[in-house]
C-alpha cells in the first residue's frame, strides 16, 4: 500500500487534533476525580453544551468564534458551580458509583433537553475566517484551523500542567486530593475548592466544545461516543498524573489515526484494544499510581 | 408460608393468567425479559457490590449469537438459547479477567469501554447486519414438539424459563456462595484475610451474571424475532442499572418492579404526557413522549439523590420501622 509522505503527515495532523480533544477531556477528569472522586460522566455533555453554545450564540446573536472562546468556558464554568453545589455534594459522603449515576443522569437530561429542541442531525459550524484555509510547508499541506487546534489544546494542557504542579494554588490542591481535612485544618477553603475544580473542568471541556465546532459535526449527541473513548484513555494513562493523562491522550490520537490510514475498519476500536493490552500488562495503567 | 413467599406466588399467579384478562402476551414476554435482565444485574451490583456499565454486551451478544443459530444454522429454540446463554457467560469471562484487575470505578469505566468494543463490532460485522440488525428469527418448535409460533405457548415457555433462572438466582443468593459475595460487598479486605480468593468469587459472580444476562437476550431474540443494535448500546447498560435502582438494590422483587416501571415508562410517557397536559393545561407535556432522555436522567437525579433504597428498599424499610427494628 503506497502511502505518500504528505499524506501520512496530514493523517498525523488529524490524528493529533483528536488526540488534543482526548488530552483536554481526560485531564479535566484526571483533575475532578483526583479532588473530587467522581467520574464525571457529563463530561461529554458538557464538551458538547461548549459547542452548541458557540453555535447558538453564532446563529442567534451573530456572536462570533473568538469571544465564544472565552465566553463557552466561562458560562459552561458556571454552570459547573451551580452542577456542583446543588447536586454533586450530597454524594461524596457516598460510594463512587453514586457519583458516576448521579452524573450519568445529569448527562441524558442535557443531551435529552438539546436532542428535544435540535434534534440528532448536525447543525454546521463555519472555521472563523482568520484560520481559513490551508499553507504550504512544502512536505505537506497544513490546514490552519486544525494546527490552531493543536496548538491551543497544547497551551491550555501545559498551563494546567503548570497551575497544578508548580505554583502554591496547585500545591493546595493536590494536597486537598490527598487529606482534605487536614488541609481544612490549616485554614483552606476546601470545599470552594472541591467547587472551583469542578467548573474548572467543565470549563476545560467546554474550551475543547468550541475547538471542536468547526472540525467535528456539532450535535447533541457529540459527546456521547467520545467520552466512553475518553475512559479508555483514563484507564490506559492511570489518574495519577496530569502529564500522564495529556500524553497518553496525544498519544491515542495519534495511532488511531494511523490505525484510520492502514487498517480503518479497526479504527473505533483501537483505543479499547489497547485498553486491553495495558490492562494485562500493567493494570495500573502507563502513568498510573495504585490508588 | 412467610408473607413474601406469598407475595412471590400472587405475582405468579398474576402472570399465569395475564393472557386471559386482556394484558397483550408480547409486551409481558418482553417485560420478563428485563426483568430478569435486571434480576441478573442486581446479583452483580446489589449483592456482590460490583457496578458492570457493560452489562449490554451480554444482552446483546447473545441476542445476536442465538438469533443467527437460529435463523441462519437452523438450530431449535432450547439449543438457541442454550448457545446464547452459553456465549454470555464466555464473554462475561473474558470481561471479568479483565476488568476485576482494577478496583472500584476502574471497574465500571473498563466494563463500559469493553462492551462499546462489542458494539463497535457488532456495527461492522457482516453478520449482525450492521444497522438493520437481525431479522426474521424464526420461533421453530421447543424440542421439536411445541411450536412457539403460538403466542400463547411462548408466554408460557418464557414465563417457565424466566421463573427457573429467578429460581437459580434466589438459591444462589441463599446459598454459602451467596453469603461470601454479601461479605465482599460490606467488606472485601475483612473477606480477603478471613481466607477467601475474593477475585475469583467476584469472577464467578460476573460470569454468572454475565450468562443470565445472555438468557434474558437470547430470549427477547426469540419472542421478538429480531436482534438489533439498540441491544448492545451503552443506553441499554443504562437501563439495566435505572431498573435496579429504582427497584432497590440488593432486594430480590427490586428489579422486577424497576424493570416493569422503566419498560412501561419508556412505552407510555407519550401518554403520560398527553394526559398530564391535559389535566394542568401545560402544552409542553404533550411533547414529553419525545423526551424520554430527559426523564429517565431525571429519575436518575432523583433517585441517586432521593430515593437510592429503591422503591422496594423503601418498603422493606418502611416495614421494618413500623415493626420497631429500624
Amino acid at each position: 500500500m503506497t502511502i505518500s509522505l504528505p499524506g501520512l503527515l496530514s493523517q498525523l495532523l488529524l490524528g493529533l487534533v483528536n488526540g488534543s480533544f482526548y488530552a483536554i477531556l481526560s485531564l479535566g477528569l484526571a483533575v475532578i476525580f483526583g479532588l473530587l472522586n467522581v467520574i464525571n460522566f457529563a463530561h461529554g455533555a458538557l464538551f458538547m453544551v461548549g459547542a452548541i453554545l458557540s453555535w447558538m450564540a453564532m446563529n442567534y446573536f451573530g456572536i462570533g468564534y473568538w469571544v465564544m472562546l472565552l465566553a463557552a468556558p466561562l458560562l459552561v464554568g458556571l454552570f459547573g458551580v451551580l452542577i456542583e453545589r446543588l447536586l454533586l455534594r450530597w454524594i461524596y459522603k457516598l460510594d463512587h458509583l453514586y457519583g458516576l449515576l448521579l452524573t450519568l443522569g445529569l448527562t441524558l437530561l442535557i443531551e435529552g433537553a438539546f436532542r428535544s429542541v435540535y434534534g440528532v442531525s448536525g447543525l454546521s459550524y463555519d472555521t472563523p475566517d482568520l484560520l481559513d484555509g490551508a499553507t504550504n510547508l512544502g512536505f505537506m499541506v497544513l490546514p490552519n484551523y486544525r494546527a490552531w487546534v493543536v496548538l491551543a489544546s497544547l497551551v491550555v494542557c501545559f498551563a494546567t500542567w503548570f497551575v497544578i504542579e508548580k505554583t502554591k494554588l496547585g500545591a493546595y490542591l493536590r494536597a486537598g486530593t490527598e487529606n482534605p481535612r487536614l488541609v481544612e485544618a490549616f485554614g483552606i477553603n476546601v470545599p470552594l475548592m472541591v467547587t472551583l475544580t469542578y467548573a474548572f473542568g467543565a470549563a476545560l471541556a467546554a474550551f475543547a466544545g468550541v475547538l471542536a465546532a468547526p472540525v467535528i459535526q456539532v450535535s447533541p449527541l457529540m459527546g456521547q461516543n467520545l467520552i466512553i473513548v475518553v475512559f479508555a484513555v483514563v484507564v490506559i494513562g492511570g489518574m495519577g498524573s496530569i502529564m500522564g493523562s495529556i500524553l497518553t491522550g496525544l498519544g491515542l490520537g495519534v495511532i488511531e489515526g494511523f490505525t484510520k490510514v492502514f487498517y480503518p475498519e479497526a479504527s473505533s476500536t483501537v483505543v479499547f484494544f489497547i485498553m486491553v493490552i495495558v490492562l494485562l500488562i500493567r493494570p495500573a495503567g502507563l502513568f498510573g499510581k495504585e490508588r | 408460608m412467610n408473607k413474601k413467599t406469598i407475595g412471590y406466588l400472587l405475582l405468579l399467579l398474576a402472570l399465569i393468567v395475564a393472557p386471559f384478562v386482556g394484558a397483550y402476551p408480547v409486551f409481558v414476554m418482553k417485560l420478563l425479559c428485563f426483568a430478569l435482565f435486571a434480576s441478573a444485574f442486581n446479583l452483580l451490583l446489589g449483592y456482590t457490590g460490583l457496578l458492570s456499565f457493560g452489562h449490554a454486551a451480554f444482552l446483546g451478544g447473545s441476542a445476536y449469537v442465538a438469533g443467527y443459530a437460529m435463523k441462519v444454522w437452523g438450530f431449535t429454540p432450547e439449543i438457541g438459547l442454550v448457545l446464547g446463554t452459553l456465549s454470555g457467560a464466555f464473554l462475561g469471562w473474558v470481561f471479568g479477567v479483565l476488568a476485576i484487575r482494577r478496583q472500584g470505578i476502574y471497574f465500571a469505566m473498563i466494563t463500559l469501554a469493553l462492551a462499546q468494543m462489542m458494539f463497535f463490532v457488532a456495527l461492522q460485522a457482516k453478520f449482525t447486519g450492521g444497522e438493520d440488525g437481525l431479522q426474521g428469527v424464526p420461533r421453530g418448535k421447543l424440542f421439536g414438539l411445541l411450536d412457539l409460533q403460538n403466542d400463547l405457548v411462548m408466554y408460557y415457555v418464557t414465563l417457565a424459563v424466566v421463573v427457573l433462572a429467578f429460581l437459580l438466582i434466589v438459591r444462589t443468593i441463599h446459598s454459602p456462595f451467596g453469603q461470601v459475595l454479601k461479605g465482599i460487598k460490606e467488606n472485601e479486605p475483612r473477606a480477603i484475610s478471613l481466607g477467601y480468593d475474593t477475585n475469583r468469587f467476584k469472577l464467578l459472580a460476573f460470569v454468572l451474571s454475565a450468562a443470565l444476562a445472555g438468557l434474558a437476550g437470547s430470549l427477547k431474540t426469540l419472542v421478538l424475532g429480531f436482534a438489533t443494535l439498540s441491544d448492545v448500546h451503552w443506553t441499554a447498560s443504562g437501563q439495566v442499572i435505572l431498573m435496579t435502582l429504582v427497584g432497590g438494590l440488593g432486594t430480590l422483587s427490586g428489579p422486577l418492579l424497576g424493570s416493569a416501571v422503566v419498560v412501561l415508562l419508556e412505552n407510555k410517557i407519550g401518554e403520560m404526557g398527553h394526559a398530564i397536559a391535559g389535566l394542568s393545561g401545560i402544552e409542553w407535556f404533550n411533547t414529553l413522549g419525545e423526551s424520554v432522555t430527559m426523564v429517565t436522567g431525571l429519575i436518575f437525579v432523583i433517585c441517586v439523590l432521593a430515593f437510592r433504597r429503591g422503591i422496594m428498599g423503601e418498603i422493606i424499610a418502611f416495614g421494618e420501622r413500623l415493626r420497631g427494628k429500624g
